[in-house]
């Protein structure tokens, strides 16, 4: 458990680069970080999954240092923000410096903001960190800040993370509507969190009604629920707000305007973003409060907010029909409380047009119109766009005539303030702060056709891309129809052809038959022992495929390599068996622990008789059985066994199949392919064997000791006598004075 | 939308049901208190047999039904009920058969809107000494009571009567003392996945005696007897639980009656309920009612007849985690919208209509959330379907528009509706539709060009816009081109 971890600066090529600050919880006083690629503490939190790193850099240490003295003045984090320093009177939520705690992890929308922070100069990226509720403590997401990777710590619960990044006054709350409520509420009493942004859509009325509750008691701001955020423009972007860096760059976000925005929808905010940056020098802020009934926070409460803001100069307020937020900032326009001029629109005009009881205007009241009509004046406050716009434009609001003329409107609100001397000219901001150039992420750059780079990988069996996955261009669905099998699918795996039916079935065939061979062979053996120790299923599988090799099944590949050159050099059997007999090596293919003449393998008589049903033509059999029958005279267990049938009438298989020329035979051959039938067929054996002894709940295997025979050597000599022999060695070395010249200890 | 209206029938199941659940139910009036309360609907009446087997069987269900008075209204969501000559009271059961049979099916036009009367409700005729009228509603800043003396048909007139008093949404940090069971911030992902993500122990509660229920419901109100006060106070205190621990925005009784046993009776009532709330109140809602499987009936709003198009993007909408709406003005309009965004919909119709051509648009449709590029499709196969039904020899106009998407890859949701212009391809021309299309955001010049392309490809005019052009431009483009139609002039009208 972390108790102060800053961001961690990765860099790729430099591995770590900065910590600024580490502390452990753990009572082992363990505190480290690194400075400039040097470790500087030479116990680098062993509790701490970071540690990971601390291999990476075979520096010496560094003597260690008090967390105190540990200054990374170029990457640390900004202090916080000093509260209403700017004069604001507490309106200002957002600045350079904000950092936020995230929760529940989205990484686009986290990229988003870091894309952000970089095109628009902020020194540091603004998530402080990300809240993943049940993750470990101590973990970490990747993002990019921009060329460089930076981890982000991750922790399980806001309490933690606020803890960690006491500066972090925004609480982006990517929640889903169900357990919106309860992360908010959380939140909410973070002595830290000031802000709180509400991202979900459907949260319930009642969980919004509480948290505003308890919002209000503690002092803290809420935006949302239903929200996509807002954007101070060069400061601080709250999630998936303003879009792309394109958009960014094209509406001015990277730098501070002089105008004040407020909105219910996000699309509409992005959209006039657009709009300000060509009528006006740019956005200031922009929020989107949210579409539901009761948002954390009003258009009102906004607007109230950029009334105290210096730096904006203008408002600008698109509202829409239903509630009566609009009328309240009408009043306060009225009032002499909001003194900056304001540009509104209210959509929302065509509702006559609609069926009445489609849209539902203002509150639920039996009376709602009457109960509305609050100063008595008899206009009643209906929640319709129209009465809404007349209030505002009564109040002295510019109101265009409709939507249309809404750019306009504000264009001239921005003319007479720039006429007033109170802002420069539209464009004169942006000499001022050019943004920073974002680098291309790699699948939008390969996207749009900027980039391109050699694979990593090239595959040529197999396609899962498309509507259905592809065997070697043959789709699935073909497959799957009756007069395809599994010798089918190995086929085009393996070899990259549509086999003739003879051959398919012999595939089919020497998979059955090869399945499995009781328990006392080597493989099943293994598998049993490893399954009765408890192992899981592919453990006691693998214990048991790792036996097959030269002695046990592995000697299909090399059995019909031998016996195909044989015959096709036409070498006689004799001279065979005893050319590899002189260069002591067995013929593979050839003899079995049990079986005789006399009591042939049952496996090796069908499939020969196939073969001979079914292929073209057998001639590597033949000469395999020509072997035997010499082999036999030699002894009558050197029969032609299970390894060498498959091997043989493989490669009469795959000379007669017409598919394969002679180097593709050859090639399937060396590649060991072989060997994958015997592979493929004993795994359905020894799947077997696992879950047999599983579902018997078979006990721990021990080998008994009467199956043993212990036949221990002498003792070895005494360790002490060793000691002193050496000893003795070294002193007559250095009496020689060639001190442990060809001494090799 | 958030709030939605159930029947009267449905109101009073849920108000009762859950009053029973929280021990409330003490002192009710008999009929209602024993759930006196009968649907006839017309999919039950076709469905079972003849009419009168649907009656028997209702009868047999409800015997009340053949021996009390009864009183029989439509239950269709609207009011006035009475003014509109729509209520039999003090009727028998055969009389209230021949009240039915007489209307259902029949359209009438309340409040200025014509609808099909479909569904009725039946109830015992409760003598009473007493009309008042209960309102409960929610506020911003918690739920707002109302209560008058006066109820009934005549309470508007009454109004300056009717008491009103908030009652503030409780802080929840300030409830429970201590932090218990909250600390933990990622707790509440913890209690969702126990289907929870309600506090109960936070609903907000008000007792009979509370400074709110007294303030509207005073002792020195001449005209509520003294006897009345506080069973009436009792009872408001309830349905406030009730109505807080449903998640209901709107709970109305007019009249609420006081019966001859001195007991509350809600005669009439209305009951909005926050459909926000329906993942965590699905038990207590939907085994509120005897409607299908036990899920509750949101039935339409009055008048509200959907179109078969409708539905299918209702259903749409219903299965995906975007958002597809789709309203349907006038099917002989010229002017038809596929528009990005709840926001930037809003706005394309009111341009349409502030220019003069309401009259004209054929629709409302809006498509936000980052549908799957299958959903656009069917989506815009559906519009399609409605732009091209009525090929009269005039110029169409499609507008594909929107604001500048924060998230939403533009190209990707307009490879659906590429995919649906094709389908259309001929039909589009024989209606002589135009589309214009307006929109930006992550790759929209990607999807621009496509838009651009496919027009070639069909051989229609597709005309292209990026967020350089006033989002609503290609409103005014769209009805040039209908002004401009030789085959006839548009219907230009104020709203």
């Amino acid at each position: 458990m972390m108790d102060r971890l800053s961001a961690i600066w990765y860099v790729p090529s430099q591995r770590i680069r900065v910590v600024s600050e580490v502390r452990c919880l753990e009572p082992c006083d363990c505190v480290g970080g690194y400075l400039r690629g040097r470790r500087v503490a030479p116990v680098f939190l062993p509790h701490s999954p970071f540690s990971c790193f601390a291999t990476a850099e075979q520096e010496p240490l560094l003597p260690p240092l008090v967390c105190s003295t540990l200054s990374v003045a170029a990457m640390a984090p900004p202090p916080a923000p000093a509260q209403t320093a700017d004069g604001s009177g507490g309106a200002s939520l957002f600045s350079p410096t904000t950092r936020a705690l995230f929760y529940n992890y989205k990484a686009a929308s986290v990229q988003r903001m870091l894309d952000f922070d970089y095109v628009c100069r902020r020194s540091a990226p603004s998530v402080a960190a990300v809240i993943t509720p049940g993750a470990p403590a101590g973990g970490f997401v990747k993002a990019f800040f921009g060329s460089t990777e930076v981890a982000l710590p991750v922790f399980p619960t806001t309490a933690a993370a606020a803890a960690a990044a006491p500066d972090a006054d925004v609480f982006i709350n990517f929640a889903s509507y169900r357990s919106a409520y309860a992360s908010s509420l959380t939140a909410v009493q973070v002595p830290s969190i000031r802000t709180l942004v509400i991202i979900a859509e459907g949260v319930p009325e009642r969980h919004t009604k509480m948290l505003i509750a308890a919002a209000a008691a503690a002092g803290k701001t809420i935006i949302g629920p239903a929200t996509v955020g807002g954007v101070q423009a060069g400061a601080f972007k709250i999630g998936d707000a303003a879009g792309t860096v394109d958009n960014i760059v094209t509406c001015k976000l990277h730098r501070p305007g002089s105008v004040g925005f407020v909105s219910k929808s996000g699309g509409l905010s992005n959209e006039m973003y657009n709009v300000l940056a060509r009528t006006t020098d740019g956005l200031f802020e922009g929020i989107a409060v949210g579409g539901d009934a009761y948002p954390g926070t009003t258009l009102a409460d906004h607007v109230r907010r950029f009334q105290a803001l210096p730096q904006v100069k203008l408002i600008v307020v698109l509202g829409e029909l239903g509630g009566d937020d609009e009328y309240i900032i009408a009043d306060e326009l009225a009032a002499g409380s909001i003194t900056k001029p304001l540009v509104a629109w209210v959509s929302g005009t065509c509702a006559p047009w609609f069926n009445a009881a489609e849209v539902q205007f203002g509150h639920a009241g039996a009376k709602s119109t009457s109960a509305n009509d609050a100063d008595g004046s008899g206009n009643a406050r209906d929640g319709s766009a129209s009465t809404k716009l007349a209030a505002l434009r009564a109040a002295g609001a510019t109101v265009p005539e409709s939507f249309e003329g809404f750019a306009d409107a504000i264009s001239g609100a921005y003319a007479k303030l720039q006429a007033a001397g109170e802002v420069g000219d539209k464009d004169a901001a942006d000499a001022s702060v050019a943004p920073r150039a974002l680098p291309a992420d790699y699948p939008s750059a390969l996207r749009s056709g900027a980039v391109r780079k050699t694979t990593n990988i090239v595959c040529t069996i197999s396609d899962d891309r498309g509507e259905e996955p592809t065997y070697a261009s043959v789709p699935l669905s073909e497959l799957m129809t009756p007069s395809y099998g599994v010798g089918d699918a190995l086929s085009l795996l393996w070899f990259k052809k549509l086999l003739p039916p003879w051959a398919s079935r012999f595939i089919e065939l020497v998979l059955v038959t090869a399945a499995d061979h009781g328990p006392c062979v080597s493989g099943a053996h293994n598998t049993i022992v490893a399954a009765r120790a408890g192992k899981d299923l592919i453990s006691s599988l693998c214990s048991g495929l790792l036996t097959i090799g030269p002695r046990f099944g592995g000697a299909v590949d090399a059995a019909a390599i031998a016996f195909k050159d044989a015959q096709e050099r036409g070498v006689p059997p004799d001279e065979f068996v005893e050319g590899l007999k002189k260069c002591g090596r067995r013929v593979e293919g050839i003899g079995h622990r049990i079986k005789t003449a006399e009591n042939r393998d049952k496996r090796v008589e069908l499939l020969s008789r196939y073969a001979a049903e079914a292929f073209p033509s057998t001639h590597v059999l033949a000469y395999a059985k020509s072997v035997e029958a010499y082999t036999l005279t030699k002894a009558s267990n050197l029969v032609l066994n299970i390894d060498g049938c498959i091997g043989a009438l493989f490669v009469d298989m795959l000379m007669t199949a017409d598919q394969f020329s002679p180097a593709e035979v050859d090639e399937v051959l060396e590649l060991g392919a072989l060997n994958g039938i015997f592979v493929v067929s004993r795994s359905i054996g020894l799947v077997g064997h696992a879950l047999d002894q599983r579902r018997m709940k078979q006990p721990l295997y021990r080998h008994p000791w009467d199956d043993v025979l212990y036949a221990s050597p002498e003792r070895p000599p005494p360790r002490e006598h060793y000691v002193q022999a050496t000893a003795a060695a070294a002193a007559a070395a250095a009496a020689n004075g060639a001190a442990g010249e060809g001494l090799d200890d | 939308m958030a709030r939605k209206k159930v029947r009267e029938y449905t109101g009073k199941q849920l108000l009762l049901r859950q009053l029973q659940r929280l021990g409330m139910a003490g002192n009710l009036g008999a009929s209602f208190g024993a759930g006196r309360c009968a649907q006839v609907a017309a999919e039950n009446l076709s469905t079972s047999g003849t009419p009168d087997g649907f009656y028997a069987a209702l009868a047999a269900a409800h015997p009340w039904l053949t021996t009390t008075r009864l009183v029989i209204k439509p239950d269709m969501l609207f009011g006035k009920r009475g003014k509109n000559n729509l209520v039999l009271l003090n009727a028998d059961y055969s009389a209230a058969q021949a009240f039915i049979s007489a209307r259902m099916g029949t359209d009438v036009e309340v409040g200025g809107v014509t609808g099909t009367l479909s569904s009725f409700v039946i109830e015992p005729f409760v003598p009473h000494s007493a009309e008042y009228y209960l309102n409960i509603a929610t506020d911003r800043a918690g739920d707002v009571l109302r209560f008058g003396a006066a109820g009934g048909v005549d309470i508007e007139e009454h109004w300056d009567s009717v008491r009103e008093v908030l009652v503030r949404a409780p802080d929840p940090t300030s409830l429970d003392g201590g932090d218990e069971g909250r600390s933990g911030g990622s707790g509440g992902g913890g209690h969702d996945a126990l289907g929870g993500g309600g506090h109960p122990a936070v609903l907000p509660t008000l007792s009979a005696s509370s400074v709110e229920v007294c303030a509207v419901i005073p002792d020195d109100d001449p005209a509520i007897p003294a006897d009345h006060v506080p069973v009436l106070r009792e009872f408001l205190a309830s349905c406030y639980a009730v109505y807080a621990s449903l998640d209901m925005t709107l709970l109305e009784m007019n009249p609420l009656a006081v019966d001859e046993a001195g007991a509350p009776a809600p005669l009439d009532i209305r009951v909005e309920l926050d459909t926000y709330a329906a993942f965590k109140n699905g038990k207590l809602w939907g085994g509120s009612t005897v409607t299908g499987g036990g899920s509750l009936e949101f039935p339409e709003p009055w008048g509200r007849a959907k179109c078969p198009e409708e539905t299918a993007v209702d259903a749409l909408d219903e299965n995906s985690g975007a958002s597809m709406k789709l309203s349907v003005l006038n099917p002989a309009g010229r002017i038809w919208t596929m528009v990005a965004g709840g926001g930037a919909s809003v706005i394309y119709a009111d341009t349409v209509v502030d220019m003069g051509y309401g009259a004209e648009l054929g629709n409302y449709a809006e498509y936000s959330g980052n549908p799957k590029q299958n959903e656009t499709y069917m989506y815009a196969r559906t519009l399609l379907s409605l732009v091209t039904a009525n090929p009269d020899g005039r110029r169409r106009v499609l507008l594909v528009g929107g604001g500048v998407a924060n998230f939403t890859d533009v190209a990707a949701t307009f490879t659906g509706i590429i995919q649906a212009l094709k389908d259309y391809h001929g039909k589009l021309q024989a209606a002589r539709v135009r589309v214009l299309v307006r929109r930006g955001g992550p790759n929209y010049k990607a999807g621009l060009a496509m838009m651009e392309e496919v027009g070639r490809e069909l051989a229609i005019s597709v005309d292209v816009y990026g967020p350089e052009t006033n989002m609503t431009k290609i409103v005014e483009l769209g009805i040039d081109w209908i002004k401009g139609d030789p085959a006839g002039a548009p219907v230009p009208a104020a709203a």
